[in-house]
């Protein structure tokens, strides 16, 4: 019965970007509450909940109680930032099991009002084998993806002006986002003025740091038709994790491969087909990569094509983060795939900003990269589509 | 010329790596070689992450390699050119390029294993150019 078999009926994403006075469990319920509401459901209709390490506690039980949940399914997936989109998945093959009937999937952390910069939220590397071998470099995400960058740079020939170009189109989308956290368009020059953080990213390469979270809800279809909002259903998905494998390293490719084919697989459709894309943008080359991986350009090819405002939605061929993404709009916890869910389903709904929405928008791609793309991270694709 | 301005902290050390530790403290870089598919590889653990065969050796690498790829941090305390090595015996592993240009570094340098210290513990594997 699966894929056709459980919809997105409700999102929710906090307009917070720094969360003073507020904990990191409140969070988790206001936006909980957010999506519900957006839905037309309450906490008593929730009978599954996913959540990653960013949940305090022990996750689904500590927010289980919290929240008032009586659940009958739950599962605390973590993969980093594309954790989110690993849950829709689950969510709807859950549903389409009948383990659950509403999957509330929530994302939230307040790291930046704490200052308590641990990173990925939640996540303890304590006992994690390979930091003994790795951490005394100190490579924190910008080392670790700007080697990616310098590698992809070597093999391919991508130039820095085609990175700043992923984050010139994501700053013409965020202008429209009053709640973004960088809404200056910029420059292809202004890119390239910044100051280089890990060679050759330079700062405004890197994604924001920011506080807040989203949530996402989906039901069966009996229930989805009952509730007023735009239909929205997941058609194919696809997981994967890549690592260094013990040493035979190859950085010119991420899991997306793999992940986006298997997602493309169940949808029974081509990247050609897509008419929007959320994509992690952690970095200005994770975007590049990811294009290449999922296949809408050749290997290598990501560089040229992101150039001269091709992801700019009106304007370029394959519209991207409309919300502003990490780049611009906001990026809770370092983890970043709950906001490519809630886009792509504005997006398909047509209820992004009209200066960004994109026209008769059908089908949507929303894909996570969680962890490091020079160590290991986790894949997820996800193919939504307008029911 | 850029060296480690700050010591790096010292490496936690698990009982199956310590071979490893005492190899760096004696100026050898140690690397694991499976017996059953006779390839090397990163980290240590007592198992072959190819094959998976319990059939492995510790062998003394010849620590020579070259820049795989690598990346220039001009802010960071310690190291100011992370990188991953291939090594002569096959395995890339993340490290860090002292004794250098940053701005001379290059993919596919030719590079030694060299040794630093860090803060009360075992020293840590570098490279330098060859």
């Amino acid at each position: 019965m699966y894929p056709g078999d459980a919809h997105i009926v409700g999102i929710y994403e906090h307009p917070v970007r720094k969360a003073e006075g507020i904990s990191l469990a409140q969070l988790h319920a206001d936006v909980a509450r957010g999506a519900l509401e957006d839905a037309g459901l309450s906490v008593s209709d929730v009978d599954g909940y996913f959540c990653g390490a960013d949940a305090p506690g022990i996750g689904a039980l500590t927010m289980a109680q919290y929240m008032g949940l009586r659940l009958r399914y739950t599962d605390s997936t973590e993969t980093g930032g594309s954790s989110y989109i690993g849950h829709v998945h689950h969510a709807a093959l859950a549903i389409a099991a009948g383990k659950c009937n509403v999957a509330l999937i929530t994302c939230a952390d307040n790291q930046v009002a704490s200052r308590k910069f641990i990173g990925l939220g939640g996540v303890d590397w304590r006992g994690a084998p390979e930091q003994p071998f790795e951490d005394g470099y100190l490579m924190g995400p910008p080392a670790l993806y700007g080697m990616v960058a310098q590698r992809h740079m070597y093999e391919f020939g991508t130039t820095s002006e085609q990175l700043a170009w992923v984050k010139v189109a994501a700053s013409h989308h965020a202008q429209h986002n009053p709640n973004a956290l960088l809404r200056n368009v910029v420059t292809v020059d202004e890119v390239l003025a910044s100051p280089y953080v890990a060679a050759p990213l330079r700062r405004l390469d890197c994604c924001v740091m920011s506080d807040g979270g989203g949530a996402i809800v989906l039901a069966r279809p009996e229930i989805a038709s009952s509730l007023a909002r735009p239909k929205v259903r997941l058609r194919g998905a696809g997981e994967a994790v890549k690592h260094n494998a013990g040493g035979k390293v190859d950085l010119s490719y991420s899991a997306g491969r793999q992940s986006g084919t298997a997602a493309f697989a169940e949808a029974g459709i081509t990247p050609a087909d897509i008419r929007y894309v959320s994509l992690y943008d952690s970095f200005t080359i994770t975007v590049i990569m990811q294009l290449e991986d999922l296949g809408f350009c050749a290997k290598g090819e990501g560089g040229r094509f992101v150039a001269d405002g091709n992801l700019i939605s009106g304007s370029g061929r394959l519209p991207f983060n409309t919300d502003g993404g990490g780049l611009c709009n906001n990026h809770p916890g370092n983890r970043g795939g709950i906001t490519k869910v809630l886009e792509a389903v504005r997006q398909l709904r047509g209820e992004a900003h009209p200066a960004v929405q994109v026209a008769d928008c059908s089908l949507a791609l929303a894909h996570g990269t969680g962890g490091s793309l020079a160590g290991y991270h986790g894949s997820a694709t996800a193919i939504l589509e307008r029911v | 010329m850029t060296a480690a301005v700050q010591l790096p902290s010292a490496p936690e050390i698990w009982p199956e790596a310590v071979p490893y530790w005492q190899g760096a403290a004696d100026g050898v870089l140690m690397l694991m070689r499976c017996l059953a598919c006779e390839e090397h590889y990163v980290h240590p653990r007592p198992f072959c992450p190819h094959c998976g065969s319990n059939r492995t050796e510790w062998r003394e690498a010849q620590g020579s390699g070259t820049i795989y790829t690598f990346t220039i941090t001009e802010r960071a305390p310690v190291f100011k050119v992370p990188a991953m090595v291939e090594l002569a015996e096959g395995p890339i592993m993340m490290t860090a390029i002292v004794d250098c240009e940053p701005a001379e570094v290059k993919i596919g340098q030719p590079v030694m294993v060299s040794f630093c210290p860090t803060d009360g513990g075992a020293p840590l594997p570098v490279f330098r150019p060859a």
